[in-house]
């Protein structure tokens, strides 16, 4: 009896298996490390805190063994990790805000880390539909102007409603219903992930065609870039417009800056051609420039990263705000972690504002400090370059550009919220995927796993095997 | 379209990499700067999140944390505060720490490595190590009867000092500086609490943060002459027992010693008279003892310069625990310290090298004036020394170190600073100094203690010029009592007192009148307590 030759391909999913096993077994050591600081004692918590990663990890792990075998082993465990040691840090957070309320003789009752279980069964929930349903990721190009549609909609949503249902924090970025918050613009990120990519694969023999030159020879050696034909112009304005128009709704500088980065990478991924990067970039530029002149909160926040430790003027005084605080707050937990950190449940995150969305890389960098920090970022940098490697890979522009683009999304997002947290940059407000409590963050994050973990399965999947079908069963 | 993926790629590593260095910049370059800004509250919660250990005497906390329900978890509290304040010192997160707080911190707060070892396990868990104690030397009843003598017939506490020592070990069994402070108040959590008391005690005139039985610097008057004592008795070539007779007139002109007629009435005179113009014995020569009881001034100028020299009673004071003399403007004398009892002593000192050479000077140096200054601590280590056969023991205020289980980290061993005096020769200065309070001529009748059986007290009064002139009149003396306790001929306790400014009837004031009874009151409390610490 022979096998194919191309059926040798390993599928990995052993190697999926254990590494899933050590991200709980990690999980499990931040929990317990997390109740012994803080009580003295290993409670019976611990068994739901491990039984998250557990079978989170199980459950995806079995529908990915049946509907995507040949998927990048590595995506998943990275995720499970993730989601787990934010759930930890979660929960630890909880404990430390429920003691600060009570040293100041409030209560505490509305812990995060219980709602996050319910996010990622959720966010699991739609991983499985999204990964079932869809088999071959082709199929999403045929969907990708009702999808622009959807991802439009969801942008839209939060302006038409009234700010008693969509503002928080001076953002209104928000549809809150029934005691439930969802941010549309994370889901809205994938979906005009989808339709950017299905849209260029169309359009860009055109957009490719070289429009005038800009630079010089030497040497009969020409040094520039061509700059894009003015009628193709047309996606990247659009692009542009819209983010400025995200911008003017929302006060959301981290939306926009993530559509317009994905809009231009995907850009000059369809086309190879770098004009699209410098215009992209010029156009930035003078986006942002205008927002500055326009928003006072974009001043504030500039004013915030140039000068954090400036004092407050008699104007903020006399108001009580301090704009540059939650950043100084930051940078205390960040610089008392260290290089070693305070220990897991040891440190004061809580001291931050919103530390368990917004600031959640501060509450680590404080309490597993640098070398734990790192850690995490490097799974960060796996799970990119494993994204990266699949576009790479797979075989059809679609699935490249969708790889690419929801790598670069995570690696984006991920770079703005540390940037920010750490003062490299001026802080936007995003959340940290995976990582960050919140639903539509958790959620959306989900979603983009799905659908990088097909696109890695068509791209690891030999030739001669076709993609799955539903009700295929695979012969032994 | 595989090259612009792998150059976004190569993109996305150079703005990881920027995170990964600024992330070192935040959390290694700026480390120290963030954990230590004035902004951060973590740096005092982690100080205050863990009980400091107590700080004990004779089985009784006289500084403890207690539990709170606010921020910072655990106050500290003075339950004597007023009483213990010059030894435990305040804890304070605005004005930091003094006293044992300051001197004994590592152990109290968990942070010393000997208390590595009992916190491992605490460690492991990530929990706040807890403190370790500190069990002084003090004995309860010394220390309480020093503080309330200190109060006046007026019922006001009266600036000064006292200390007690237990001769034999060096032991402090009591350190009182007054008026005190409360420490409590500094210590407090409410900001405004601790401001209000620091920038009170900061403006009162009478300094009541001043420890002055280890800080301030006071001339010792006639206490000095036990030193001169010790050196005449000590000096090989003047052949000089108690019972000598040395020149005793009524007025000693340093620079022509065969004068002996009487001072005139001119304060810039160089001659030297008794206190209140008194005849010694017969006007003209008086045995040692004698003149230490009646406390004549001009037996001692004639010893000083005409038998002894500067140098001789430098070396006899640098025995008895002084400094060297110094050259030139009066050095920093607390600064470095000249002992930590853990808490700094300032140093003692005979004055300048000139004030030793110069005929008019050293006869002044001689009764401990001119630039003589010294320590309530040292006036007590000198009556210790005599009490304890001419040895004298460091001073030391912590009995023993203990780990948060109690178990001992340390315990203080007695050391001997020096041999002051030959103990033969010692135990002729001890019955001179028994003299100054048993003789029917002695100043210092007032310390003897009667009701109880086997006690010989022993000492030497003084009473020291101020030099200060307010409105051309010089401020009161300060009155001082040196002196012991013997039990059954073995020495029980040495203890110092000072009164600045009289305390007692303005200029009328004398050692004898004033400081005598409040050591007698500290030595009979001490013996009858049983002693011990």
């Amino acid at each position: 009896m022979t096998v194919p030759a191309a059926l040798k391909i390993p599928t990995r999913r052993g190697s999926e298996l254990l590494m899933l096993v050590f991200a709980v077994l990690l999980v499990v050591a931040a929990e317990a490390d997390v109740e012994a600081t803080r009580d003295g004692h290993i409670s019976s918590r611990l068994i739901t805190y491990a039984a998250v990663p557990i079978v989170v990890g199980l459950v995806t792990h079995l529908v990915i063994r049946r509907v995507a075998p040949y998927a990048d082993p590595l995506l998943l465990p990275i995720v499970v990790l993730l989601n787990g040691l934010g759930l930890v840090m979660i929960h630890r957070l909880d404990l430390g805000l429920k003691q600060q309320a009570a040293q100041s003789g409030d209560t505490f009752n509305n812990p995060a880390a219980p709602t996050q279980v319910v996010w990622t069964a959720i966010g699991v929930a739609l991983f499985i539909v999204l990964i079932v349903l869809i088999r071959d990721h082709r199929v999403l190009q045929r969907y990708a102007y009702t999808l622009a549609l959807a991802g439009l909609f969801f942008l839209v949503l939060p302006a038409v409603l009234p700010a008693s249902m969509s503002e928080v924090n001076g953002a209104r970025i928000w549809i809150r219903v029934a005691g439930f918050s969802i941010q549309p613009g994370e889901f809205a990120k994938i979906l005009l992930t989808i339709f950017g990519a299905a849209y260029l694969v169309a359009k860009r023999d055109v957009l490719s065609l070289a429009g005038k030159r800009v630079g010089f020879s030497i040497r009969s050696r020409f040094i520039g870039f061509d700059l894009p034909r003015g009628r193709d112009f047309g996606p990247l304005l659009l692009a542009w417009l819209l983010c400025i128009a995200v911008l003017v709704r929302g006060r959301d500088l981290g939306t926009s800056l993530m559509f317009f980065g994905l809009f231009v990478v995907l850009l000059y991924v369809a086309t190879e051609r770098a004009g699209w990067v410098v215009v992209g970039i010029a156009l930035f530029a003078v986006g942002a420039y205008l927002a500055y002149q326009v928003f006072g909160t974009v001043q504030t926040r500039v004013e915030v990263w140039l000068h954090p430790f400036a004092p407050l003027t008699s104007a903020q005084l006399a108001q009580g705000i301090d704009p540059g605080y939650q950043l100084r707050q930051s940078l205390f937990s960040l610089g008392t972690g260290g290089i070693f950190g305070s220990g897991l449940g040891n440190g004061h995150p809580e001291l931050v504002p919103l530390p368990a969305t917004d600031f959640i890389v501060s509450a680590f960098g404080e309490e597993i400090g640098l070398f734990g920090l790192v850690g995490i970022l490097v799974l960060y940098a796996l799970f990119v370059v494993r994204g990266i490697a699949s576009a790479l890979a797979v075989r059809d522009a679609f699935g490249k550009l969708l790889a690419m683009g929801l790598s670069f999304l995570v690696a984006l997002q991920l770079f703005v919220v540390v940037a920010g947290v750490t003062r490299l940059l001026p802080e936007t407000g995003l959340t940290t995927p995976f990582l960050s409590y919140g639903g539509s963050s958790l959620i959306g994050s989900y979603a983009l796993l799905a659908l990088l973990l097909r696109v890695s399965d068509a791209a690891r999947r030999p030739a001669t095997v076709p993609p799955a079908k539903a009700k295929e069963t695979v012969p032994a | 379209m595989n090259r612009p993926i792998r150059r976004v790629a190569i993109a996305l590593g150079v703005l990881f990499a920027a995170i990964f260095v600024n992330l070192n910049f935040v959390q290694v370059v700026k480390s120290d700067e963030y954990r230590n800004h004035v902004g951060n509250k973590r740096v005092l919660l982690n100080e205050y999140a863990s009980p400091r250990g107590q700080i004990v005497v004779q089985g009784t906390a006289i500084a403890l944390s207690k539990q709170t329900s606010d921020e910072l978890k655990y106050l500290r509290t003075y339950p004597q505060g007023e009483l213990y304040a010059p030894v435990t010192g305040f804890y304070s997160y605005v004005y930091g720490r003094s006293g044992i707080e300051e001197s004994e911190d590592k152990v109290l707060s968990g942070d010393d490595p000997r208390l590595f070892g009992t916190q491992l396990g605490s460690l492991l868990t990530g929990r706040n190590p807890k403190g370790g104690s500190i069990q002084l030397t003090l004995n309860k009843a010394a220390q309480a009867a020093a503080y309330s003598a200190m109060k006046g017939a007026d019922g006001k506490m009266r600036r000064g000092a006292v200390v007690a020592l237990d001769p034999t070990t060096g032991a402090i069994l009591a350190a009182v500086s007054t008026p005190s402070y409360d420490p409590n108040e500094l210590s407090s959590h409410n900001a405004n609490t601790m401001e209000r008391a620091w920038s009170k005690l900061n403006d009162n005139p009478a300094k009541p943060m001043l420890n002055r039985a280890f800080n301030e610097l006071y001339a010792p008057g006639s206490v000095f002459k036990v030193i001169v004592s010790a050196a005449a008795l000590s000096d090989p070539a003047a052949k000089i027992t108690p019972d000598t007779r040395v020149p005793a007139p009524n007025g000693y002109w340093p620079f022509d010693p065969k004068k002996t007629s009487a001072c005139p009435n001119d304060p810039t005179s160089s001659c030297v008279k008794n206190f209140d113009g008194e005849t010694c014995d017969n006007g003209k020569t008086a045995t040692l003892a004698f003149a230490l009881a009646k406390s004549c001034n001009t037996a001692f100028a004639a010893l000083a310069v005409d038998k002894l020299g500067g140098q001789r009673i430098a070396d006899q004071a640098k025995l008895f625990g002084f400094g060297d003399p110094y050259t030139g403007d009066p050095p920093d004398l607390c600064h470095p310290p000249a002992l930590n009892v853990p808490l700094p002593v300032c140093t003692s000192t005979v004055g300048s090298t000139g004030d030793l050479t110069d005929k008019g000077s050293l006869s002044h140096t001689s009764f401990g004036q001119q630039d003589v200054r010294i320590t309530p601590l040292q006036a007590a280590m000198i009556s210790a020394a005599v009490a304890n056969n001419g040895s004298l023991m460091k001073p030391y205020l912590v009995a023993k170190e203990l780990s948060p289980n109690l178990s001992t980290l340390s315990q203080t061993e007695p050391t001997q600073l020096s041999q002051a005096l030959d103990p033969d020769l010692d135990t002729d200065l001890q019955e001179m100094m028994e003299g100054v309070v048993t003789a029917p001529e002695g100043t210092g009748g007032a310390a003897r203690i009667s009701d109880i059986p086997g006690v010989v007290v022993g000492g030497k009064t003084g009473t020291a010029d101020t030099g200060i002139f307010v409105n051309g009149k010089e401020t009161p003396p300060h009155a001082w009592f040196s002196g012991f306790a013997l039990q059954n001929g073995a020495p029980k306790i040495a203890v110092a007192v000072i009164i600045e400014n009289g305390g007692v009837n303005g200029n009328e004031t004398t050692g004898g009148l004033a400081a005598a009874p409040v050591a007698k009151a500290v030595m009979e409390a001490y013996l009858k307590s049983g002693g011990g610490h």
